[in-house]
């Protein structure tokens, strides 16, 4: 049994770091306070009223801030206190302030919502009656078409124990091939990058790894609006003298304080930093002991950054020889450097590739594997990293295994208690099933925790493919999108009513604690999902009552891997501020930074540096669709917004899209602007700035049509990781006669829209700022 | 400059409204916020700059000095509490007074609201929501020391200029090392209008 967290004392647990912080960072405010033995700084509301802090985690972002759930005498969440914990050491975005108004939100799902076709309505039906058409159509569809005729479709903010179960519920329940999950749109393609170089999966260094290097390069990631309290890290190395390059096509916060900005054009980000490489040989930079001892295929690499001298590539990319040149000596010549990248050069149809350039720079120059050395790439999920290590993509088996390895299948079947011929074979990624759906070979599909019809590319596909199933049940508690199209919708719990771990952007494992029971209706995910396992007739190998029970078996199917949990238990995750995996045994500290012996985890332990030739994005530029469109996010709002656009604050700090174009183009702010791709046309009011490049526009993503950048993006993928090329398509601009509408979140029948939301969703006005996108009131 | 403070420094500001978001969860007035944000520069760069109330001390606070109600009651410790609620009238007398366009009127309420410190928290020693939560140190609450030991160089100015009259305030700014250190004038580190030198 755990022990309550309410009833634990927190204070013990959250100052422990896996990785010792320097202590002259400590919160300010708080040090003479707790050194005078005071009542930790974020204690003192405990005492008052009754109220009890329930020590969690942010259920947004791939940093998983700690933070406190504020918990009233009658068990109901109602606020939130900063914790100091090791990540973000008090900090929080405005999401993270903002997240626990979900919890008991008014349009939260509270009853299963039922329908036998979509030309009804939805009813509130019992749980039984949910769960028996759901599984007799199942049955139907399978026994006519075959098993793979159903799908399971997961998501990355899902505990890595549900996580684990949408991966086995597809291959023992389903039977099917067919299960893959949204961080498919997240960091697959460096998490593929990451597996070819180094053989695991994941960022090389903590975040605090920052905090000592001497070159800190940005690649592709809006730091400051999609993972705000990274920028702690990075603004603590430029305190202490480190110099900051950024490479983004738009003038972000991060861009705006860099020593060198470089604001290249979309989907050249291979070009660019094969260039780098380029100057980087010439000048003779490169760390030739460091490859010599602890690479391959540095050779190839170094011939083919032979064909990328920076007058070439300063063309592709569009930007000043000059840059590429000062780039490369800055990074090369600093005596520790990271490179830090996102989704800007991870959502392409070179993703992969993008990712590795990066890499092989890391490695020409030996900055590898060192305190304040290294890479990472910054997940966009709050379990971006820990969704895909336990088996709910398409390719992958509990510990990262693969699904093609034999002896990795006959490992997971023996933990499953499964013959070998049982366990499907790999399948497609959730791109592809959603074209399987539209060619109607996937008939059936069970989403959880996940809403496509605002977070894939080419929604006209998207829809298609969701309207041509004949059945489509969805897990999730708000009525999202894609929820409205589903025939059973199984009204789940938030983070805040269950207990599971997530894994962060540095593969630190924490664990969020359940601060309320679930209002009565709703159930966890782990119980819908092994009702309708016992209802296929695989009860006995879903016979789990809680996280705990799927986390043990986890932690064993995990075992002797790569990604090994095994020593990771909920109990030292209580105690500690979260352990980086690898972790074989219950006494190992945990793997905060990787290859500190230089060794990798290939066989031969050497970093395997791979050739890269640049391609042209895969939407090709004509007279008619001369510019880029880019896609991003913005602070308030998170993936698809079905959470934070219910949330009134942070509707108020960013209501609506935009988009955002140079003022070359004779706009004015606010004008309406119209973007047509070869998929779409949408109309959004113009955000006119300097702070973009004139080929280029930017929307984000947050909002469904008809002001959805994804309406727009094309559905072309990376051939390796499958990422769709979010982050670069062609399109023109034109003046246009009104704004569109933004649509607000569709509503749950019963339900009332959240009282507190302060302007209406429908606010005709303008972003005024391209970072704020709106200024907060002022009297 | 009193001891534990606010430092302001806009060349960190990402312009994520944190620290609105956070203003409104303290519980001195909860649900608003006191805070605003200024975008200084817009179509043109990406700056943020938060303005919380600086607190005014020299001459004493100019809100509470033109309160025909006496609402407004500065500790000894210097903070410049927002109206008080059986005091206040709301004749806005206070809005119009700030330099630094703090205080807002609840015109409902007939009541002032401003900043205040978070005094609930920073009476316990604890900083203030909005210092606490922001991400990037922005907004820093504690002592100038403990700025400087995390900044190493960092300059602050607690003195503006707005015209002729100059105030010195509780709360203070970063200033960049190179320019000018105090008067800062009117509340923004420049040191030109109108390429004139207006720097004292
Ligand atoms: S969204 Fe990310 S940065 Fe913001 S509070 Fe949550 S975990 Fe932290
Ligand atoms: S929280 Fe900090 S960084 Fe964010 S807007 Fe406020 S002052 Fe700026």
């Amino acid at each position: 049994m755990t022990a309550d967290p309410r009833a634990a004392d927190p204070r013990a647990a959250d100052t422990r770091a896996v990785v010792p912080l320097d202590p002259s960072l400590a919160p300010p405010g708080t040090r003479a306070f707790r050194d005078a033995g005071g009542i930790p700084a974020d204690q003192w509301h405990a005492d008052q009223n009754g109220e009890t802090l329930v020590p969690t985690h942010c259920c947004f972002c791939g940093v998983q801030c700690g933070m406190y759930l504020r918990v009233d005498r009658g068990g109901k969440v109602f606020g939130v206190e900063p914790r100091n914990h090791d990540i973000n050491r008090m900090r929080l975005c405005p999401k993270g302030i903002n997240a626990y108004q979900q919890v008991n939100h008014p349009d939260r799902l509270t009853a299963p919502l039922m329908r036998r076709s979509r030309d009804e309505d939805f009813r509130e039906v019992s749980w039984d009656e949910a769960l028996d058409f759901t599984v007799a159509e199942i049955k139907r569809i399978q026994q006519t078409h075959g098993n793979d005729a159903f799908g399971l479709l997961g998501g990355a903010s899902l505990f890595s124990e549900k996580t684990y179960l949408v991966g086995k519920f597809a291959r023992v329940a389903l039977k099917s091939r067919h299960v893959d999950y949204n961080g498919r749109l997240c960091m697959v393609s460096a998490a593929g990058a990451n597996k070819l170089a180094f053989g695991i999966d994941r960022a090389g260094n903590p975040f605090s790894d920052i905090l000592l290097t001497d070159c800190l390069l940005i690649a592709g990631s809006n730091v400051g609006e999609c993972f705000p309290v990274m920028t702690q890290y990075v603004w603590g190395a430029r305190d202490r003298g480190a110099s900051l390059i950024v490479i983004d096509p738009r003038e972000t916060a991060i861009a705006r304080t860099a020593d060198i900005h470089v604001a290249l054009k979309p989907g050249t980000d291979s070009a660019f930093f094969n260039a780098v490489l380029n100057v980087v040989i010439e000048e003779g930079l490169t760390d030739e002991t460091y490859l010599a001892a602890h690479a391959t295929g540095w050779a190839e690499v170094k011939a083919k950054a032979a064909e990328y001298p920076p007058s070439r590539s300063a063309e592709i990319c569009g930007v000043p020889a000059e840059q590429i040149v000062q780039v490369a000596r800055t990074f090369a010549r600093a005596p520790k450097a990271m490179a830090w990248h996102a989704r800007g050069i991870e959502h392409h149809s070179q993703g992969v590739e993008n990712c590795l350039t990066v890499i092989n720079l890391c490695a020409a120059t030996g900055h590898i594997g060192k305190p304040g050395a290294g890479y990472g790439t910054i997940t966009g999920q709050g379990n971006g990293q820990g969704g895909r290590e336990h088996g709910q993509k398409s390719d992958l088996l509990p510990g990262g295994r693969s699904i093609v390895n034999e002896e990795h299948r006959r490992q997971i079947c023996e933990i499953w208690g499964i013959e070998e011929s049982e366990l499907p074979p790999a399948g497609t990624s959730m791109m592809e099933m959603v074209w399987q759906m539209q060619r109607r070979e996937i008939r059936g599909l069970i989403g959880i925790c996940n809403n496509p019809f605002v977070s894939l590319p080419n929604y006209k596909v998207v829809k298609e493919g969701y309207d041509a199933t004949e059945f489509h049940a969805q897990f999730d508690f708000f009525l999202s999108e894609t929820a409205a199209n589903a025939h059973v919708v199984f009204p789940v719990t938030t983070w805040a009513e269950d207990e599971g771990v997530m894994a962060n952007a540095e593969a630190r494992v924490v664990k969020h604690n359940k601060a309320q029971d679930p209002p009565p209706g709703v159930r966890t995910d782990t119980w819908v999902m092994c009702e309708l396992a016992k209802r296929l007739g695989a009860g006995d190998k879903f016979a789990f009552t809680d996280s705990r029970e799927v986390f043990d078996e986890l932690r064993i199917a995990s075992a002797g891997t790569v990604n090994d949990y095994y020593g990771i238990t909920y109990e030292r995750l209580e105690e500690t501020g979260g352990i980086a995996w690898p972790c074989p045994s219950t006494d190992h500290p945990g793997t905060p930074r990787l290859f500190e012996d230089g060794r990798t985890y290939h066989p031969d332990g050497k970093i395997h540096m791979q050739v890269v030739e640049w391609h042209p994005p895969m939407d090709p530029y004509d007279d008619e669709h001369p510019m880029s469109l880019t896609t991003g996010r913005t602070v308030a709002h998170f993936l698809s917004g079905n959470q934070t656009r219910r949330l009134g604050a942070l509707v108020e700090q960013t209501p609506r899209p935009w988009a955002e174009i140079h003022p070359s183009h004779g706009f004015r702010n606010g004008e309406p602007v119209r973007v047509v791709t070869r998929r779409g046309s949408e109309v959004f009011p113009a955000l006119v700035t300097e702070a973009i490049r004139p080929d280029t526009v930017f929307i984000p993503y947050h909002w469904p049509v008809p002001t959805s950048a994804n309406a727009l993006t094309i559905d072309a993928l990376d051939p390796r990781s499958k990422i769709p090329e979010y982050k670069v398509c062609a399109c023109r601009i034109e003046h246009a006669e009104k704004i569109d509408e933004v649509p607000a979140p569709p509503v749950a029948p019963g339900h009332v829209a959240y009282p507190e939301t302060q302007v209406s969703r429908t606010d005709p006005l303008p972003p005024t700022s391209p970072q704020g996108r709106g200024t907060s009131e002022r009297s | 400059m009193m001891g534990r403070t606010i430092f302001i420094d806009p060349g960190r500001c990402i312009g994520c409204q944190a620290c609105v978001s956070a203003c409104r969860e303290c519980d001195s007035h909860r649900g608003k916020s006191m805070i605003h944000l200024d975008y200084t520069d817009e179509g043109q760069s990406v700056a943020s700059l938060p303005t919380v109330c600086m607190h005014c001390e020299d001459p004493v606070a100019p809100c509470a000095e033109v309160c025909p109600a006496d609402a407004i009651l500065v500790t000894a410790d210097g903070v410049v509490q927002q109206a008080d609620t059986t005091r206040c009238i709301g004749c806005a007398n206070c809005v119009n007074a700030c330099p630094f366009g703090v205080p807002k009127i609840d015109l409902q309420a007939k009541l002032q609201m401003k900043c205040n410190l978070c005094y609930d928290r920073t009476a316990y020693g604890l900083a203030p929501m909005c210092a606490t939560v922001c991400p990037t140190g922005a907004l820093f609450y504690g002592t100038v020391e403990e700025l400087q030991a995390e900044r190493p160089g960092v300059q602050v100015a607690d003195t503006f200029v707005f015209g002729e009259s100059e105030v010195r305030t509780g709360v203070a700014m970063v200033v960049p090392a190179d320019k000018v250190q105090w008067p800062v004038p009117g509340g923004l580190p420049v040191v030109e209008i109108n390429g004139k030198d207006v720097r004292r």
